[in-house]
């Protein structure tokens, strides 16, 4: 039996992305998938409000942030969603990540004009699970593919080329041949250009039931940090806000262990990496980032 | 990783529609539905609370200057700049005549000086004969260290068989001799011209291979890049496309773009960068530069270089490695 060991510790090398749990844990779907369970009545993390996002990006400019992202739950079930976007859109260039639900044309439309302001990109990651409806819905739910295209044809529609993001629940994915289908699937809807990224599953929140918890293997332990080392974990560049303060990444937002303090400026320190979801990130390179 | 097999429709549903209301005033904690208030207890009681001094004190190391040993060239009063000569020899021969004409005093080169081109052999003459005063670029890395690819990071597998097609060629023309030359050239440089303190590096200051775009390049961020690098300016290429932004503190930062292909937009020109002294600072100008482009593609045609970047050089558009554009920058995209 292999001893206890304590975790290796990340430093943060520089503050490049910030992230905004701004939707909270609310969401319109329940997907059986998701690492941090999000639902209609999971309000673990409460949504966060304009004013709320301003203060952190004060904050953020004085350290030279260099991205916001921002996710949930579902970033755009939270009203003051576009003014926090445009407030962002002034210091930096903004990622949305959004299950695509509440894409209609007007929103499409105003999310494209918030774009052309800015000098700074905003791109805006739309999620699915499979490339027709009987690969995704029974992760993502009922009749949920239909209304995912219907956001993508209406983000197209006002000029936005979305990122399509799809885990490896869908296994194809992770192949050649599968994310061929999803580009061919795109450029059916007359995206010239498709654009897709492919992450990894996390076995934690739903997912832990739906396809099974880590094994206690499956952690990362001292001795273990590659000679390079820990550069390439994307806690080594994030931090994560949400209403109950700062925490050191998107994974681990319902593990009260992985928050770090009540603003930026407490969170710069190292951080153990003690969780299995640590281990997934550093096995399989994980970036949230697009 | 192993997954279960996927249980029926049916038994999904069921357990989605549970979900839907399973957190009625729980909260999730790793794996246990817990009270709510049992989360946030266990939340705020959880990590640092810096006091204000102690939150400022925090902030202001985290953006001190870093230190920088490298030796400080000049003064000048007028440099030329360029980046990426992609084995464009007959680009960089115009780039030296034509700097020459416009009063720069030294030329300096900030890398990439091979990949996608013809004849990287008829680079260094030139380099020679200019004086030009160069860095190590990602490629330059890779080529003396006799890496496998060119670390430009690509993850598109299309993007990647055009950057491999483009290393392996100049990787088998290169002479050792060149290689080696590669090798000792410095990974950065500092440059005064007039009073500004200038850092010359290929991708940004903290990563050879760090991509500085117009659109992911906000000034906040550049700020704090300067603070901890202890300059008045910065210039870099690596990316392709030339920007300049002077910032709030009237400090500047210049992608100076590169000689060795078109920026994307459908001029066949290519770009570089002048810099001035003048009294109340630096003057920045992004230089367009026209070149024998069509002599340029027949040679690449003569040396079976891919027809895909034949096309760039002749109509100004982009056909690979378009996977690094952001949002912005690859909405104004023709491919």
């Amino acid at each position: 039996m292999q001893a206890e060991m304590n975790a290796p510790e990340v430093t943060l090398n520089s503050l490049d992305t910030l992230w905004f749990q701004v939707g909270g844990t609310v969401c319109n779907l329940a997907c059986t998938h998701c690492f941090v369970s999000c639902s209609p009545t999971n309000h673990t993390h409460e949504m966060i409000s304009l004013a709320e996002v301003s203060r952190y990006l004060d904050e953020a400019a004085r350290l030279g942030v260099r991205e916001y992202y921002f996710t949930g739950g579902e970033p755009f079930l939270n009203p003051e969603m576009e003014a926090i976007l445009e407030a962002t859109l002034a210091v930096g260039p903004a990622n949305v990540l959004t299950n695509g639900l509440l894409l209609d044309p007007g929103r499409c439309a105003r999310l494209k004009a918030l774009a052309d302001a800015s000098d700074y990109s905003l791109d805006l990651r739309v999620s699915m699970d499979g490339y027709d409806a009987a690969s995704n819905d029974p992760i993502r739910g009922a009749g949920t593919f239909e209304r995912i295209l219907e956001g993508i044809r209406n983000l197209v529609g006002a000029g936005l080329n979305p990122v399509i993001t799809v885990t490896e629940v869908c296994r194809e994915a992770a192949t050649d041949s599968g994310k061929a289908k999803f580009f061919e699937l795109l450029r059916s809807m007359g995206i010239e250009r498709p654009r897709l990224k492919v992450l990894p599953v996390f076995q934690i929140g739903a997912e832990a039931e739906r396809g099974g918890a880590y094994e206690s293997w499956q952690r990362l332990r001292e001795g273990e940090v590659p000679e390079g080392g820990l550069d390439h974990l994307q806690c080594s560049g994030c931090r994560m806000v949400t209403d109950q303060g700062v925490w050191v990444c998107p994974i681990l937002v319902n593990e009260p262990s992985g928050k770090m303090g009540e603003s930026l400026a407490d969170s710069l320190g190292a951080f153990p990496l003690d969780h299995p979801a640590c281990w997934t990130c550093h096995v399989f390179g994980v970036s949230c980032r697009t | 990783m192993s997954y279960r097999p996927p249980k029926d429709l049916d038994e999904q549903e069921r357990q989605a529609r549970e979900k839907l209301t399973a957190h009625r005033g729980m909260a999730t904690w790793g794996e246990k539905l817990v009270p709510l208030g049992d989360f946030r207890k266990a939340a705020a009681e959880t990590g640092l609370r810096l006091s204000p001094e102690e939150r400022a004190a925090a902030l202001s190391s985290y953006t001190a200057g870093l230190g920088d040993p490298t030796p400080v060239e000049g003064p000048y009063s007028r440099i030329a700049v360029f980046g990426g000569i992609y084995n464009n020899h007959l680009a960089l021969a115009e780039l030296l005549e034509d700097a020459t004409r416009r009063g720069a005093e030294a030329i300096y080169c900030l890398g990439d000086l091979g990949g996608f081109g013809p004849s990287p052999e008829k680079v260094p003459p030139l380099l020679l004969q200019g004086g030009v005063l160069a860095i190590q670029g990602n490629y330059e890395e890779s080529l003396a260290s006799g890496r496998e690819d060119c670390n430009c990071g690509y993850t598109d597998p299309r993007d990647n068989h055009f950057a491999e097609i483009s290393y392996r060629y100049t990787e088998r023309h290169c002479s050792p001799g060149f290689k080696a030359w590669m090798g000792t050239l410095p990974r950065r440089r500092r440059v005064r011209v007039g009073r500004r303190e200038l850092l010359l590096v290929h991708g940004s200051p903290r990563r050879v291979n760090e991509f500085l775009f117009q659109s992911t390049s906000p000034v906040p961020f550049l700020e704090v890049l300067l603070d901890q690098n202890e300059c008045d300016g910065i210039l870099c290429t690596h990316t392709g496309l030339q920007w300049h932004r002077r910032l709030p503190s009237g400090r500047d930062v210049v992608n100076v773009g590169v000689i060795g292909r078109p920026a994307n937009d459908g001029n066949t020109h290519v770009w570089y960068a002048l810099l001035e002294a003048r009294e109340d600072g630096l003057a920045v100008e992004l230089v367009p530069l026209a070149y024998d482009h069509p002599g340029l593609a027949a040679e690449m045609r003569r040396e079976g270089l891919p027809e895909e970047f034949v096309e760039t050089i002749l109509t100004g558009w982009w056909t690979t490695c378009l996977e690094i554009l952001p949002a912005r920058e690859r909405a104004a995209s023709r491919f």
